[in-house]
């Protein structure tokens, strides 16, 4: 398939040894100038790229207390050396969380700190040379952001905070991205990350308008661009037409549609993922944002909903309304924003919805906590409400029902391999490297639980479940999405599903 | 020799405290811009409150990751606090009785140290993932504060100083009026180890003493969606004429 072997999966927990340089190289491709200028950046190495960098840092360090604290910090304990699911899948002992961090310590001290300039050998301090830089775009590239080491950390070193700064750094002397700033660039453009078109969008949802008719003969609205609905649904673009994500924007409406809720997509704001967070600039986090705040105004709603999608809810949970806010012009009943989890979960508690959980009797599913949902973000009003709901959804919607082991999920849970700017095909064997440990997981509860099927709540998790599962011999349709299951169990008012069941007497009701 | 110890007293603590107070003051100017607290976080600065002190006592993070790093660094740093802890009869004059206590808990609290020490070191020699990472500042940390403890211990243990001539000493300091001071071998490393201690300790990896308190990951509160939380430098992005605003 490529030229790079598929780590094998090991027999039972071993102890991760290192093979230094396993994933030397030159990273993904680099942006070229037309995307980074847009986006507000050099588009190629200046001339004075050393000072450019060290004063970029420097700025960084003071703005970040983030960024500065963790420079300090470290206290090279080691906890999070094995924590890493790419230096699970890789063994390059630069992908140790610490040693990744490193990589840009290394000149911090050497430019930063007393200890640093006088006696640069014996705290490990380096020169800033351009094969630095090279190292940084290298390593930085094979980090998801996705947050488990920080966990593990006694420190709370969060690495990815010292990569978002470590692109930033990299961008403002010529090495940006191309995958991350040509979709930002799109974004600005067109409206999604794919480029697609407002009258491409309209048409794919009204087919969807037409399938969702035929299959229950419920007239559910997928509308965009509707004056005056209830909410605006922001949702990723992989949702209108990626498998299996399309088949969750088809229960989402189907839900609202349930409730009563009216709601239509923004063709000016068609994307929920935010870029600018894995590039890790504030102010292109907070120009993609304010798309929303826009489309939210002009579509006169009175909430905002958020479909499936693991960084794009970091930023709306976390950041949206300090960047886009206040939203004191929404209904303030609901939550801002929502997450569509949120609104299923609360209307299958007051029993709002009927589920025919036997619809999905053939499967036994497991659920893969989405990084950025886990450990960034919240649901409902309880602190791991983002664990709890997607399970009790899935639990509504699907008899059965297996967690994997407890050290791969929730807060611990591992990245899928591709998240935070890494789904990109230049980067092919650090995404199925990276998704050893999630594979290792799932491969021991279908072996002992008889699991059929995974569900996930983000667009880069099941793009890059797709893409990967079969490198581990699993389908590559065994990834659903929560709201398919939803989809496909949800006993709609007046549908074919409700006439069916209430028919015949000698059927069996499940009901939630 | 008095003289010469006492003056590096005076200034490795200055050393220490102006350090330690120049980086917690800037620690705190550096704005902490967006809410990042690694979920499930506390909702109310009680719950953050907790957290710390489950991480600064327990280690709790660490427990999670590690339990042998875990074992040797908490038996290092507990056995540390009661060290100090008794160290500070030689500051005051009348010791409290709690303290006076202690003596006699904390007197195998030196070895519990060297041995969490010892432990800590075998793991950075001994784990290639640890060696990796490790600089020669990392090891020479370890065996300073074995050569601490351990010159500690042959003072209370084999060759005993003269702890009352100690306490004048360390009394006379605080009151900057220098008595003498024992000049017996163990007790001139000992001081001497403790100044390069305190000396170094603001501008090494020792800073995570107060870092860990600093980390934006562990002491925010996750309340994103119900309040703004927009740094200084962002305000003008922030500014209302920069929003489009319902009409
Ligand atoms: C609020 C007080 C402190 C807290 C919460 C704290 C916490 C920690 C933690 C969690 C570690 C990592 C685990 C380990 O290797 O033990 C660590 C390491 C370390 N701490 Fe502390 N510490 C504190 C004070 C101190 C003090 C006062 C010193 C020295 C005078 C110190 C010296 C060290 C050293 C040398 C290490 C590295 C151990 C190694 O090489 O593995 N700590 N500390
Ligand atoms: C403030 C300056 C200090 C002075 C004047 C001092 C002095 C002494 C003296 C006189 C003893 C012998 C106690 C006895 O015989 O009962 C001792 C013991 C010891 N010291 Fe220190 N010391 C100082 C700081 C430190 C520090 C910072 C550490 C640790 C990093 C340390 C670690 C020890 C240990 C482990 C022992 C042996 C056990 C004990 O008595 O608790 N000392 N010290
Ligand atoms: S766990 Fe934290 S403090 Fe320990 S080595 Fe890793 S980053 Fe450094
Ligand atoms: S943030 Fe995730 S991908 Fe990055 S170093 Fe930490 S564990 Fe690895």
């Amino acid at each position: 398939m490529a030229d790079f072997e598929t780590p094998k999966f090991r027999e039972y927990p071993v102890v991760p040894q290192i093979k230094v340089d396993a994933m030397a190289g030159k990273g993904p491709f680099i942006s070229r100038a037309e995307f980074d200028t847009d986006l507000g950046y050099p588009g190629e190495l200046p001339e004075n790229w050393k000072e450019k960098t060290l004063e970029k840092m420097g700025d960084l360090l003071g703005r970040y207390r983030s960024f500065q604290v963790f420079m300090d910090s470290c206290i090279k304990c080691g906890a999070c050396t094995d924590k890493c699911h790419y230096f699970i899948g890789t063994n390059d002992p630069k992908n140790m969380p610490v040693a990744r961090q490193d990589l840009m310590r290394k000149v911090y001290r050497r430019y930063f700190t007393v200890a640093g300039k006088f006696f640069p050998k014996l705290v490990g301090a380096v020169d800033l040379t351009e094969d630095v830089l090279d190292e940084w775009y290298n390593y930085y590239h094979q980090c998801s952001e996705c947050r488990r080491c920080s966990v593990f950390c006694p420190m709370g070193i969060d690495t990815a905070e010292v990569t978002m700064a470590a692109r930033e750094i990299l961008a403002h002397v010529g090495k940006g991205q191309k995958y991350s700033n040509q979709i930002i660039q799109k974004v600005y453009k067109i409206g999604n990350n794919l480029g697609l078109p407002g009258p491409a969008l309209k048409g794919i949802l009204e087919d969807l308008e037409e399938e969702v008719e035929e299959d229950t003969g419920v007239p559910v609205k997928y509308n965009m661009d509707e004056v005056g609905c209830d909410a605006l649904l922001m949702t990723p673009s992989a949702d209108f037409f990626a498998e299996p994500h399309i088949d969750g924007l088809i229960g989402y409406g189907k839900v609202l549609h349930e409730l009563g809720i009216t709601w239509t997509v923004s063709s000016l704001a068609s994307e929920a993922a935010n870029f600018g967070l894995f590039i890790g600039s504030y102010e292109n986090i907070q120009k993609i944002s304010m798309r929303i705040r826009e489309a939210a105004i002009e579509l006169k709603v009175k909430r905002i909903i958020f479909g499936e999608c693991g960084h794009a809810w970091r930023v709306a949970y976390s950041f949206l309304n300090t960047l886009a806010g206040p939203f004191d012009f929404l209904d303030q009943n609901y939550p801002v924003p929502q997450h569509i989890l949120e609104v299923t979960y609360g209307a299958l508690q007051e029993g709002k919805l009927r589920m025919n959980k036997a619809e999905n009797d053939h499967l036994t599913m497991t659920f893969h906590d989405s990084c950025n949902v886990a450990r960034a973000s919240r649901m409902g009003d309880k602190p791991g409400g983002q664990f709890d709901i997607p399970r009790a959804v899935i639990q509504a919607a699907c008899n059965n029902y297996v967690d994997m082991d407890s050290d791969t999920i929730k807060d611990a849970t591992f990245c899928c391999g591709g998240g935070g700017g890494i789904l990109t095909d230049d980067l092919m064997e650090v995404r199925v490297k990276g998704a050893l440990p999630r594979m290792e997981a799932l491969k021991q509860v279908t072996e002992e639980s008889g699991v059929t099927n995974i569900a996930a709540i983000c667009a880069i998790c099941k793009s890059q479940f797709t893409k990967t599962l079969p490198y581990y011999g699993f389908e590559m349709d065994a990834i659903m999405s929560v709201h398919q299951l939803v989809s496909d169990a949800i006993v709609m008012t007046g549908s074919e599903q409700e006439k069916d069941l209430d028919g015949s007497d000698d059927d069996e009701k499940s009901e939630s | 020799m008095s003289a010469f110890y006492a003056l590096l007293f005076t200034v490795a603590f200055l050393v220490l405290i102006l350090g330690l107070v120049k980086k917690i003051i800037q620690y705190s100017r550096v704005p902490a811009p967006l809410k990042i607290p690694v979920t499930p976080a506390p909702l109310t600065k009680g719950g953050v409150a907790i957290r710390l002190a489950k991480e600064a006592i327990l280690f709790a993070a660490l427990f999670r990751s590690n339990k042998w790093t875990w074992l040797f660094g908490w038996l290092f740093h507990m056995s540390l606090f009661v060290v100090l802890l008794n160290h500070l009869r030689f500051f005051i004059k009348d010791v409290p009785l709690p303290l006076v206590l202690l003596q006699n808990v904390g007197e195998y609290a030196a070895f519990t140290m060297f041995i969490g020490l010892a432990g800590l070191f075998a793991r950075r020699l001994f784990v290639a993932r640890v060696k990796y990472i490790s600089a020669p500042s990392d090891y020479l940390w370890l065996i300073l504060l074995m050569f601490i403890a351990f010159t500690g211990i042959v003072m209370r243990f084999i060759s005993h100083t003269d702890i009352i001539a100690v306490k004048e000493f360390c009394l006379g300091l605080v009151s900057f009026n220098w008595q003498s001071l024992p000049t017996d071998v163990p007790l001139m490393v000992h001081l001497f180890l403790v100044c390069v201690l305190m000396i170094l300790l603001p501008f090494s990896k020792l800073l995570h003493i107060p870092g860990l308190f600093f980390a934006p990951s562990r002491n925010q509160v996750d309340n994103p969606r119900e309040k703004r939380h927009v740094a200084n430098w962002a305000l003008d992005l922030d500014a209302e004429k920069n929003k489009t605003q319902p009409k």
